[in-house]
């Protein structure tokens, strides 16, 4: 029998953080007690990192269901159930969480002083929920983990964030909190209606269309946010700039694809006729951000916000594939997301090793750092490529099977999302240019150290892992296509009825021209 | 018939005759004797909620109808009986500090409790009336307890007057249905009311008067003025005492008068209720956002969470019913912790109550920062913690009904809300470091954040016990004694 292994890897970081507040040491330890807190999450982290590997080797990549469920019942009255599982959709973001809480906590090694206890909780109590979230099969259980990872996120920017953290913070918690509280009703009404929060019982409940409107239109409020998707995607530059380092991380590489993932596990299986009812304003609105953020992104001063706006574009592929309906537009999007998570989590911190040196993230005041810093040039080069999209790295299998699976949809959406990437090679590759390249135009920028060992142990398998998958994407698409696939048909079904109410009519008709020549 | 079975009464005779016995002993022994008078009566709340513990609890009237035990009232006994017992433990310390250590704090308390207690068993319009200014006079006199105070007494001043005049709205409402339906008796009443033809629009006009009397007690928003200004002047143990126990059998009467006496005519009062919350919930999230003094945002905070209790009274479920009860036990067992947080605010030996007091409570004392942090994120309703659950099932009662306006209103108020909450823990975590407090923290007040931080973050693991005895204590109200209403008919 297998060992209840999602639920190991929620409790592992709670215990771990458990035990962070049990360290003690005498006045003076300080240094000593630091130590052991940083190597209590390290080690805890890497466990579930090993956990996380050990469930996808033993994911069955055949089947389409979901695996190692664990289900026990928790509000006995209301029919709640702890109920978890991962199938094709939700396994790799176990692995993408699971695999940047030890960066993040490594990023932090050096840089994070002020409260290093409290920070290490944050991010073990955020890992915890971010697994919860991806495996929860109940939907009250999915939305009390979606929802909770408010809290230390909220905590992270807002006790080590930069100047603006406490609006930064705010704005952050606001806005989602508005957006989720949306969702929760959706959620009561679904209840209310099929009588189970049971994810994959929902999953073949029948409702009307009338019905479906409604409930999409809560989830998308809730899921547009956390995209987040143009024109509610403000909160997130500020959320960025703002967050420490290792927060932009988790933030971009993490909680952005709740999002996208909240998509695909309720509004098109559960929702599948106001999916469909919806798609053109979710397309319309993916090709807005897609363009308006890029555009936005061109122009901006500081290394952070670019990043930020691109993550935004970014997503909006993300969204252009999950609403093509198509088998490569999902697997594209999901594909996108992992990529992107690893991506736009390493350009974090890319951003965050030149941050440390010179305390600034304004572009301009970087330059010619190819000279000094080689190692750091290659590397941030690597994700800058992936960023555009280049073959060879993640960042081009993803948007290419997007955009493959959206002109199966809509040859004009396509197009205009096509412009992206030219946008999207524009201000990444500008970005590159004024602060790698070019002159060494200020003395404290030129004197910078190249990488530190800690900084290549983080970056170089982030990097190795871009071009890996770059190459070889079977590795990842190969286990989620059962589901995607299974997916996209269940979606299909359930337009069925319409479209076989119209074949019998075609049917009858011939019968009825039949009849008519025959006489 | 002379019914004269008093057992049920039996943990309210036990209150009331310690309350005075101790009475004799604080006459005999001073002012002293303070201390080991409130933990007697914090004995006596314990041994009385043993009572209620072991009495059967299946669902019958005594006294010539006056008084009925069933699993509501026992629930609501409860509760109330924890209450008090933690806002008494909680006092201990503050009395003695504030020199209001008086050896009638713990028996005005007691008196208090007994007309709680009989207030979610009052199943008689005139045992309400009488069991509710029981309460309302103890309340009164606590809320002035500072002697030497003018806000306490101005306090306590607008406290009586306001009280005062919803007592006389309460009153007239009840003789309003008694003429119109003939009697006193809850059973007899719903036996009336349930006959259409005995259904008059002075009925109705009673009960709106009923109704602006009990919402003056739960402080629901148009009736919510005094709230403010007493939390901010009466003594801060005294705060804790009305945050955390008198609304809780008000609403518990509130629960009993509306769900089972009214029941027949629920189109009546509905509407007005709904009125009542969603007017609470804005009251409630908006003005507290410009609060300085932590008292007056708890008040405003405690309109607001009664606004969402009140969702559940308009679905007029069951469900709703044991959504509201859930709700008031994981309120309480909040406030209470945030009160034990709030007593702690004393730099030199006094007071303080700014908000920005608060500030870098986190370097100075981070483990009673972070139980605050937590219970604040309760309060906002964020999971995983209790909070969030009091509002789940009352909002799934009312999508249960269809009542969507009502939800929404509802969440979105939760949202504005979550930002004055939110800037406490700001305060709290995100600013430079103020003066640190006053070194130290009682027992007693270590124990009641203890227990309350460990229920809301440990409610999510063992739901169930909390859950099922709510709603089934729900159920038995609205299945309440109606085989005895035929006998007395007849």
């Amino acid at each position: 029998m297998m060992p209840p292994i999602l639920s190991i890897m929620i409790i592992l970081p709670l215990v771990c953080a458990c035990m962070i507040t049990l360290v003690r040491g005498e006045t003076g330890d300080e240094p000593i007690v630091e130590k052991n807190v940083k190597h209590i999450a390290l080690f805890g982290s890497l466990f579930v990192l090993a956990f996380a590997l050990f469930m996808i080797a033993n994911f069955d990549k055949s089947s389409a269901d979901f695996q190692f469920v664990e289900k026990f019942s928790w509000f006995t009255l209301a029919g709640l159930n702890y109920h978890l599982g991962v199938d094709g959709i939700s396994v790799y973001f176990i692995l993408l969480s699971a695999l940047l809480t030890p960066v993040c906590i490594l990023a932090s090694w050096n840089s994070v002083h002020m409260r290093i206890r409290e920070y290490m909780i944050a991010f073990l109590v955020l890992e915890s929920l971010m697994i919860g979230t991806f495996s929860a099969l109940d939907t009250v259980l999915f939305y009390v983990f979606f929802e909770g990872v408010l809290i230390p996120m909220f905590l992270i920017i807002g006790v080590w964030g930069g100047p603006r953290r406490i609006y930064a913070s705010f704005k952050f918690f606001l806005f989602t909190l508005l957006g989720s509280v949306l969702m929760l009703i959706a959620l009561l009404a679904l209840y209310v209606k099929t009588g189970t929060t049971d994810i994959p019982t929902l999953m073949h409940a029948t409702t009307d269309l009338e019905f479906q409107r409604w409930i999409w239109l809560a989830f998308f409020a809730s899921f547009a946010v956390k995209m987040p998707m143009w024109p509610v995607h403000t909160w997130l530059p500020d959320a960025h700039v703002e967050a420490p380092t290792a927060g932009s991380v988790i933030l971009a590489g993490v909680l952005l694809k709740m999002g996208g993932y909240g998509f695909l596990r309720f509004s098109l299986p559960i929702l599948p006729l106001a999916s469909m009812y919806f798609a053109p304003l979710v397309l319309t609105l993916s090709v807005i951000a897609i363009i308006y953020t890029s555009l936005v992104a061109l122009v901006q001063e500081d290394m952070k916000k670019l990043i930020a706006y691109s993550s935004v574009a970014h997503m909006g592929f993300v969204t252009l594939g999950i609403f093509s309906f198509t088998q490569q537009g999902i697997d594209g999007a999901i594909f996108q997301m992992l990529s992107h998570g690893i991506i736009s989590a390493a350009l974090f911190l890319c951003v965050g090793v030149v941050y440390d040196r010179l305390h600034t993230r304004e572009i301009s005041r970087y330059g010619g750092l190819v000279k000094n810093m080689p190692n750091y040039a290659t590397v941030f080069m690597v994700f800058m490529l992936g960023s555009v999209g280049l073959p060879g790295t993640t960042g081009f299998v993803g948007e290419f099977l997007t955009l493959v699976g959206t002109f199966q949809a809509s040859t004009t959406f396509t197009a205009l999302a096509a412009t992206g990437l030219v946008l999207g090679a524009a201000y990444m590759l500008l970005l590159y240019r004024k602060v790698v390249f070019g002159p060494q135009v200020n003395q404290d920028a030129a004197e910078m150290q190249d990488l530190s060992r800690m900084e290549k142990i983080i970056l170089i398998p982030l990097a190795v892992a871009v071009i890996y998958y770059g190459i070889f994407p079977a590795a990842i698409t190969d286990k989620i296509t059962p589901s995607t696939q299974e997916l996209v048909d269940h979606y299909r079904l359930s337009h069925q009825p319409l479209s076989f109410n119209e074949a019998s009519l075609d049917g009858l008709r011939d019968h009825k021209q039949k009849e008519a020549e025959g006489s | 018939m002379i019914d004269f079975d008093i057992t049920p009464l039996l943990p309210e005779l036990l209150l009331s005759i310690s309350a005075m016995a101790l009475l004799i002993i604080g006459v005999i022994r001073g002012n002293h004797s303070t201390v080991i008078l409130c933990w007697l009566a914090c004995a006596a709340f314990a041994i009385a909620a043993c009572i209620v513990l072991r009495m059967p609890w299946e669902s019958h009237a005594v006294l010539n109808n006056m008084f009925v035990i069933d699993e509501f009232a026992a629930f609501f006994k409860i509760l109330i009986l924890m209450g008090l017992i933690a806002s008494l433990a909680l006092s201990v310390e503050y009395i003695y500090l504030e020199r209001m250590a008086r050896f009638e704090y713990p028996v005005l308390i007691m008196l208090a409790g007994v007309g709680m207690l009989l207030m979610v068993s009052a199943n008689n319009l005139l045992s309400l009336y009488m069991a509710l200014e029981l309460q309302s006079l103890s309340l009164y006199i606590l809320a002035a307890f500072q002697r030497s105070s003018i806000k306490s007494a101005e306090a306590a001043i607008k406290y009586f007057i306001l009280g005062a005049l919803s007592s006389g709205m309460l009153l007239f409402g009840i003789s309003l249905i008694y003429g119109f339906t003939g009697s006193i008796d809850f059973n007899i009443i719903r036996e009336t009311l349930s006959q259409a033809q005995a259904h008059s629009p002075g009925v109705t006009i009673g009960l709106a008067f009923l109704l602006a009397g009990l919402a003056f007690k739960i402080s629901a928003v148009p009736f919510h003025m005094w709230t403010p200004d007493v939390y901010q002047g009466a003594p801060t143990s005294v705060t804790a005492f009305f945050a955390m126990v008198p609304k809780i059998a008000a609403m518990g009467l509130l629960l009993r008068v509306l769900m089972f006496t009214f029941s027949p005519v629920s189109g009546d009062w509905m509407q007005i209720v709904s009125f009542l919350s969603v007017a609470s919930m804005i009251v409630g999230a908006f003005a507290a956002i410009a609060q300085d003094n932590i008292k007056r945002l708890i008040a405003y905070s405690s309109i607001g969470n009664m606004g969402y209790a009140l969702i559940g009274v308009v679905a007029a479920t069951p469900e709703g019913a044991g959504a509201v009860i859930l709700y008031l036990f994981i309120y309480m067992m909040m406030t209470a912790g945030v009160f034990a947080v709030i007593l702690c605010m004393r730099r030199e030996g006094m007071m303080v109550s700014q908000i920005s007091d608060l500030s870098g409570l986190s370097k100075n004392r981070p483990v009673l920062a972070y139980a605050m942090a937590a219970l604040m994120f309760s309060m906002s309703g964020i999971p995983p913690l209790a909070g969030f659950f009091g509002k789940l099932f009352i909002f799934l009662a009312a999508v249960q009904q269809g009542l969507f306006p009502l939800v929404i209103l509802g969440v979105l108020s939760s949202v504005v809300s979550a930002y004055y909450y939110l800037r406490i823990i700001k305060v709290m975590f995100f600013d430079e470091a103020g003066e640190p407090f006053d070194p130290g923290m009682s027992f007693e007040k270590r124990a009641v954040l203890f227990v309350s931080v460990l229920f809301i973050l440990g409610f999510i693991v063992k739901p169930n016990l909390v859950v099922n005895s709510a709603m089934s204590a729900a159920k038995s109200l609205s299945s309440s004694n109606s085989s005895d209403v035929r006998s007395l008919v007849d």
